[in-house]
C-alpha cells in the first residue's frame, strides 16, 4: 500500500461532503422547513474557505500528480467558494418563491463547486475533463431546476445540447493530444513538447485547437456564444449569476493552467486564432448588448464582452497576462454577481421584470438597490475608482507592455462602447418612473446582504487593489 | 492471407456495411438496429484483438444499455417525424466526411503500423489488469466519475419526478 | 488443429442440442404441470396409436408440426424485415450464453485434455451479462414491428423490466465474484469443490467445526445473493410473477400478440431456453456447477476421513450427471412458480427491482467485502 496524499483533495472533499450532508438532511425536513439547509451549506463553504486559507502557500500533488494543490488552485477555490456562498445567500428567498426544491438546489450548487475546485487543480486531462463535466452537469440541472418556468426548461435544454457539443470538442482534442504525446498528464505532455520541439505530428496541433474551441464554448466567446443569451436569460437569476461568475472563472482557470501554462510551447499555433477570437468577442458582445431590451440579456452579452477582455490577457501570454487574468476574474466575480443579484431582487413571477423599464425609479423606491446597481454598472463599464477599472487597467496595460498595442486600443474603445448600455440602466433607475416593485430588505434580508457584500468587494478591489494583486501574482507564479 | 486476416476483412466489410446503413436507411428504427449491429461487430473486432473485456463492455454498455434507450425514445416519439431531411446539412456532412477520410488516408499512408499491434503483456485487456489500473492509477478519475453519476441521478429525479400537488 | 476445431464444434453442437431439447420438454412439462396444479389431466391428445411417450410425441412431433404448418402472419402495416428478425434476436442470446457455462471438469482421453465447456473466456460472467442485455432487442423490435398498441405496450414494459432487473442481477453476482476471486465460470465451479473450512481462518474454531464440513457452494457463502439472483433471473425470463410484458389479462399477449407459426415457436423456445440458461447459471454460481459434494478428481473424500476411489471416466460422468440434474431441478422450480404465486402489478415490479433488490444487492456487496477483510 503506497501512501496516498489526500491533502490536495481537502477543499473539494469538504464541499462534496457538505453537498452529501445537505442531500441527506433534505430527506428529514418537510417542505417549508428547509431553511436550515442553506445554513449547513454556508457552514460547509466557510469551513472549506478556512481550510483553503490555512493551506495557502502549499505545493502538494497527489494521485501521481493528477491533482496539484498550489496557490493557483487555492486562489480559484476562494473565488468559487465566494461565488457559491453569495449564490446561496441570494437565492434563499428566490427559490422559495419559485417553489424550487431547496435541498437539491443547494446540493447542486455545492456539487458544481466541487467540480470547479477540481478543475482548477487538475493536472491530468482526464481529471480535468471529469471535473468539468461534474461542474457542467450540475449547472445544466440548476438551469432547468425551476420547473414551473418554461423558459428555464428551454434554457436547460439549450445549454445541455450546446454544452454536450463543446464536451465533444474537448474530448476529441484530449484524445488527439493523448495520441500524439502518449500521455494525458500535463507535465508529461509539456515535457514532450519541450524535448521534441517542432517535431510534432499535425494532429497534436489539431488537438490543441479543438481544446481551444471547447474552452471558447465554455466561456462563451464569439463565435461559440449562441447559447449564452438564451441560457442566461432563462435560468433562475441566482443561477445566472453563479454561471457568469464561477463557471466562467473555472473555465478560465483550466484554460490558464492547461493551454496558457502547460502547453505554452504551442503558443505560436493558436496565437492568431486567439487574437481574432478576443477582438470579435469583445466587439460583438458589446454591439449586441447595446440593442437588448432586457437587462438580463444585456448582462449576458456584456458577459460575452468581458470574456473578450479576459481573452486579451490570454493572448498576451503567460509572462504578462497571468496576473491580470486572475485579478480580472476576481473583480468580475463581485460586480457581475452583484448585478444579477439586483435583478433577483426585482424578480417576482416567471415573467420576471428584467427590462430596462422595470428598473424605472428603482433608485427612489429602494435607494440601496439603486446605489448598488449604479456601483456595479459603473464598475462593469470600467469607471475609476471601482474594481472594473482596476481589472481592465491591468489587462490593457499588459497588452501594451507586451507589444499588443492594437488589442489594447480595440479593448479600450470597446469599453467606451459599453458605457452606453450600462448607463441606460442608471438613467432608467434615476430619471424615469414606474417600473417593478422590488423586494425590500424586510422581504429578502439575505439577498440584501449578498448584494452588500458584492458592492463592498467592488469598492475594495477598486480602491485598494494592492493586496489582491499580490495574491494574483503569487497564485500565478505558483504554477510549475 | 492468414485466416485471422480473412476474419478481419470479413468483419470490417460487415462493419462498413452496417455503418453505411446507419446513415442511409430512411427508417429510424432500421438505422438504430444497424447501429446495434455495428457496435456488435466492433465488439467482435475487439475480441479478435485479444481484448475480450473491451468487447464485452462494448456490448454491455452500448448495445445493451444505451441503444435500448435510443430505441425507447424513438418508439415513444413518432418515428416518421424523425426521418432525416436531406438538404444543406447533408452536403456539409458529406464534405466533412470526405475531409476526415482524406486526413485519415494521409495519416495511414505516412505512418507505418507498429509491428505488433498487441500490447506486450499477455494480461492486456484482462479484467485483472483493467481493475488494477482502475483502482491505482485512475482511482481519482474513477471516484470523480462516481460523483458525476450521483449528480446525474439527482438531476434526473429533480427534473423529471412528478410533482405531488 | 482440425481435431481441436472438431472437438469444439462437437461440444457446441451437444450443448445446443441439449438446451433446445430441454426447452422443448419444458414446454410439455409446463402444460402438464399446469394441469396437475389445476386438477385436470391436460396435454394428453397427442399420441401415436395410444403411445404418448411421456410427452415426447408432444414435444418432438406434434408441437413442431403444428407450429410450422400454421400461417406466418405479418401485420400489413408492420415492418416485414424486423418482424422476422425479432424472434431470432429473442432466441439468440439465450442460446449463446451457454457457450461459457461449464458442464463438467476436464475430460482426459489419452494425452488430450478436454475442458468441458464450449469457450473458456477469462471474462465469463461478463459475457453472460452482455448477451443477456441483448435479449431486450427481440422484445422491443418484435413489439414495434407488429404495429399493434398492445404489443408496443408489452415491448415497453418488457424492456423497462429487463433493464431494471439486469442491474440487480449484475450486482447480486458481485458477491460471488469477490468470494471466488474470478470472473471465469469454470474457475468459480472449481472454487466450489473445496469445503467451507478452507475459507475460514484458524481462530474461528467454533464456526469451523459447526459448518466447516459443508461444501463451499455459493448458496452457503452467499445465500442472500442467491435469493436476489433467483428473483432477478425469473424477472429476466419474463415469467409469472413477472409476466407483465405478456400480461394476458390486460394486453392480450404483449409483445408477441402478432406472432404465429414458426416465429411464435421461436419466441416460445427462446423463453424456455432462457429458463434453462438461468437454471444453469444458478447451478454454476450457487450450487457448485458440476461439483458433487466430496467428489474430487480421483473419487470421493469425505470430511470424516473415509474415501472411495473411482475411475476417471466415472468421475466425469458423475459430474456431468450432477450438473444435468441440478439444471433440471432449477428448471422445474421456475416452472413450479407459475401457478404458485400471484403476479405483481407493474409498479410493484419496478419497486421490487429498484427499491428492494438493488439496495439489498449493494448491502450484500458491502457485507461480503467486510467479511472478506475480517477473514483475511
Amino acid at each position: 500500500m503506497t501512501d496516498v496524499n489526500l491533502v490536495p483533495l481537502l477543499p473539494a472533499t469538504q464541499v462534496l461532503l457538505t453537498a452529501l450532508v445537505v442531500l441527506l438532511l433534505d430527506l428529514f425536513y418537510q417542505e417549508g422547513e428547509k431553511g436550515l439547509l442553506a445554513w449547513v451549506s454556508l457552514l460547509g463553504l466557510a469551513l472549506c474557505a478556512g481550510e483553503t486559507l490555512f493551506l495557502w502557500g502549499s505545493q502538494e500533488s497527489a494521485f501521481g500528480d493528477a491533482v496539484m494543490l498550489d496557490n493557483f488552485a487555492l486562489f480559484f477555490t476562494q473565488i468559487f467558494l465566494g461565488a457559491a456562498a453569495l449564490t446561496i445567500l441570494s437565492s434563499v428567498h428566490y427559490i422559495r418563491q419559485a417553489e424550487i426544491h431547496e435541498g437539491e438546489f443547494y446540493a447542486l450548487v455545492l456539487f458544481a463547486t466541487t467540480g470547479m475546485i477540481l478543475m482548477a487543480a487538475a493536472k491530468d486531462l482526464i481529471v480535468f475533463f471529469l471535473a468539468l463535466e461534474t461542474m457542467s452537469i450540475a449547472v445544466y440541472i440548476l438551469t432547468g431546476i425551476w420547473r414551473a418556468s418554461g423558459r428555464s426548461s428551454e434554457a436547460a435544454m439549450k445549454y445541455f445540447l450546446m454544452g454536450a457539443f463543446a464536451t465533444g470538442f474537448l474530448l476529441y482534442g484530449i484524445a488527439l493530444i493523448y495520441g500524439a504525446t502518449g500521455s494525458t498528464h500535463l507535465n508529461e505532455i509539456s515535457n514532450y513538447l519541450i524535448e521534441s520541439p517542432e517535431d510534432w505530428p499535425p494532429y497534436l496541433i489539431g488537438g490543441a485547437l479543438l481544446l481551444l474551441v471547447g474552452f471558447a464554448f465554455k466561456v462563451g466567446a464569439v463565435p461559440f456564444h449562441f447559447w449564452v443569451p438564451d441560457v442566461y436569460e432563462g435560468a433562475p437569476t441566482p443561477v445566472t449569476g453563479f454561471m457568469s461568475v464561477a463557471v466562467k472563472a473555472a473555465a478560465f482557470a483550466a484554460w490558464a493552467r492547461i493551454l496558457m501554462h502547460q502547453l505554452a510551447p504551442l503558443d505560436s499555433d493558436w496565437a492568431f486564432p486567439l487574437w481574432v477570437l478576443a477582438i470579435i468577442t469583445m466587439t460583438l458582445g458589446n454591439l449586441l448588448a447595446i440593442s437588448q431590451a432586457s437587462v438580463k440579456r444585456m448582462l449576458a452579452y456584456s458577459s460575452i464582452a468581458h470574456a473578450g477582455y479576459l481573452l486579451v490577457a490570454l493572448v498576451v501570454g503567460e509572462e504578462w497576462g497571468g496576473l491580470p487574468l486572475l485579478f480580472y476574474l476576481l473583480t468580475y466575480a463581485f460586480m457581475a454577481f452583484g448585478a444579477f443579484a439586483v435583478i433577483t431582487a426585482l424578480a417576482e413571477t416567471e415573467q420576471s421584470p428584467e427590462d430596462y423599464r422595470d428598473f424605472s425609479g428603482l433608485g427612489f423606491k429602494h435607494p440601496f438597490l439603486g446605489m448598488a446597481m449604479t456601483l456595479f454598472m459603473l464598475s462593469l463599464a470600467g469607471f475609476p475608482p471601482l474594481a472594473g477599472f482596476a481589472g481592465k487597467f491591468y489587462v490593457f496595460r499588459s497588452a501594451v507592455l507586451s507589444g499588443h498595442l492594437a488589442l489594447a486600443i480595440i479593448g479600450v474603445l470597446n469599453s467606451l462602447l459599453s458605457v452606453i448600455y450600462y448607463l441606460r440602466v442608471i438613467v432608467a433607475m434615476y430619471m424615469e418612473e414606474g417600473g417593478a416593485e422590488g423586494k425590500s430588505f424586510r422581504q429578502a434580508p439575505y439577498l440584501y446582504i449578498a448584494i452588500g457584500l458584492a458592492a463592498l468587494g467592488t469598492l475594495y478591489l477598486g480602491i485598494l487593489p494592492a493586496r489582491a494583486l499580490e495574491w494574483s501574482r503569487v497564485a500565478f507564479l505558483s504554477l510549475d | 492471407m492468414t485466416s485471422s486476416m480473412m476474419i478481419f476483412y470479413l468483419l470490417a466489410a460487415l462493419l462498413v456495411l452496417s455503418s453505411l446503413m446507419v446513415v442511409f436507411q430512411r427508417n429510424v428504427v432500421h438505422c438504430a438496429m444497424a447501429l446495434v449491429a455495428a457496435l456488435f461487430l466492433i465488439a467482435i473486432l475487439f475480441v479478435t484483438l485479444q481484448a475480450a473485456m473491451v468487447g464485452v463492455l462494448q456490448i454491455l454498455v452500448y448495445a445493451g444499455a444505451i441503444m435500448v434507450l435510443f430505441l425507447f425514445v424513438i418508439m415513444l416519439l413518432n418515428p416518421t417525424a424523425l426521418e432525416p431531411r436531406r438538404g444543406l446539412s447533408w452536403g456539409f456532412g458529406m464534405l466533412v466526411a470526405l475531409l476526415l477520410a482524406g486526413a485519415l488516408a494521409a495519416l495511414v499512408s505516412h505512418n507505418e503500423a507498429p509491428a505488433d499491434p498487441f500490447a506486450a503483456t499477455e494480461l492486456f485487456g484482462a479484467p485483472e489488469s483493467l481493475a488494477k489500473s482502475l483502482f491505482t492509477d485512475f482511482v481519482l478519475p474513477f471516484e470523480i466519475a462516481s460523483v458525476l453519476l450521483l449528480i446525474a441521478i439527482v438531476g434526473a429525479v429533480v427534473l423529471a419526478k412528478r410533482e405531488h400537488n | 488443429m482440425i481435431v481441436d476445431i472438431g472437438i469444439i464444434a462437437l461440444k457446441a453442437f451437444l450443448v445446443l442440442f441439449m438446451v433446445l431439447n430441454l426447452a422443448g420438454v419444458l414446454g410439455w412439462i409446463e402444460r402438464k404441470g399446469s394441469a396437475l396444479m389445476q386438477d385436470r389431466i391436460g396435454a394428453n391428445r397427442a399420441s401415436i396409436l395410444g403411445f404418448a411417450g411421456m410427452g415426447l410425441i408432444n414435444t418432438l412431433v406434434a408441437d413442431p408440426i403444428k407450429f410450422l404448418t400454421k400461417e406466418d402472419f405479418i401485420p400489413p402495416r408492420g415492418d416485414k424485415f424486423l418482424h422476422t428478425l425479432a424472434p431470432c434476436m429473442a432466441l439468440f442470446p439465450a442460446l449463446v450464453t451457454f457457450a461459457v457455462i461449464p458442464f463438467g471438469d476436464t475430460l482426459q482421453i489419452g494425452e488430450r485434455v478436454i475442458n468441458l465447456q464450449v469457450a473458456n473466456l477469462n471474462i465469463g460472467i461478463l459475457y453472460v451479462f452482455a448477451m443477456g442485455s441483448l435479449g431486450v432487442y427481440g422484445i422491443v423490435i418484435g413489439a414495434w414491428a407488429s404495429n399493434n398498441k398492445f404489443s408496443l405496450l408489452g415491448g415497453v414494459r418488457g424492456s423497462a423490466q429487463m433493464i431494471s432487473y439486469e442491474v440487480a442481477m449484475g450486482l447480486s453476482v458481485i458477491g460471488i465474484l469477490m468470494v471466488y476471486g474470478t470472473l471465469e465460470l469454470q474457475e468459480i465451479a472449481r472454487g466450489q469443490g473445496t469445503l467451507i473450512r478452507e475459507f475460514l481462518p484458524e481462530s474461528w474454531r467454533f464456526l469451523k467445526s459447526a459448518i466447516g464440513w459443508l461444501p463451499a457452494w455459493g448458496i452457503f457463502l452467499q445465500p442472500l445473493a442467491f435469493l436476489l439472483f433467483f428473483t432477478a433471473a425469473v424477472a429476466e425470463t419474463k415469467r409469472v410473477p413477472f409476466d407483465l410484458p405478456e400480461g394476458e389479462s390486460e394486453i392480450v399477449a404483449g409483445y408477441h400478440v402478432e406472432y404465429s407459426g414458426g416465429k411464435f415457436l421461436m419466441f416460445f423456445a427462446g423463453e424456455f431456453a432462457e429458463i434453462v440458461t438461468a437454471a444453469a447459471l444458478m447451478t454454476t454460481l450457487f450450487f457448485g456447477g458440476w461439483q458433487v459434494p466430496y467428489l474430487l478428481r480421483d473419487g470421493f473424500h469425505f470430511p470424516w476421513g473415509a474415501s472411495w476411489l473411482l475411475p476417471h471416466l466415472a468421475v466425469v460422468l458423475l459430474q456431468v450427471g450432477a450438473f444435468a440434474v441440478k439444471v433440471v431441478f432449477f428448471c422445474w422450480l421456475q416452472i413450479l412458480l407459475r401457478w404458485s404465486v400471484p403476479r405483481f402489478r407493474y409498479d410493484q415490479v419496478m419497486r421490487l427491482g429498484w427499491k428492494m433488490l438493488l439496495p439489498l444487492a449493494l448491502f450484500n456487496v458491502i457485507v461480503t467485502a467486510l467479511v472478506i477483510v475480517a477473514v483475511q
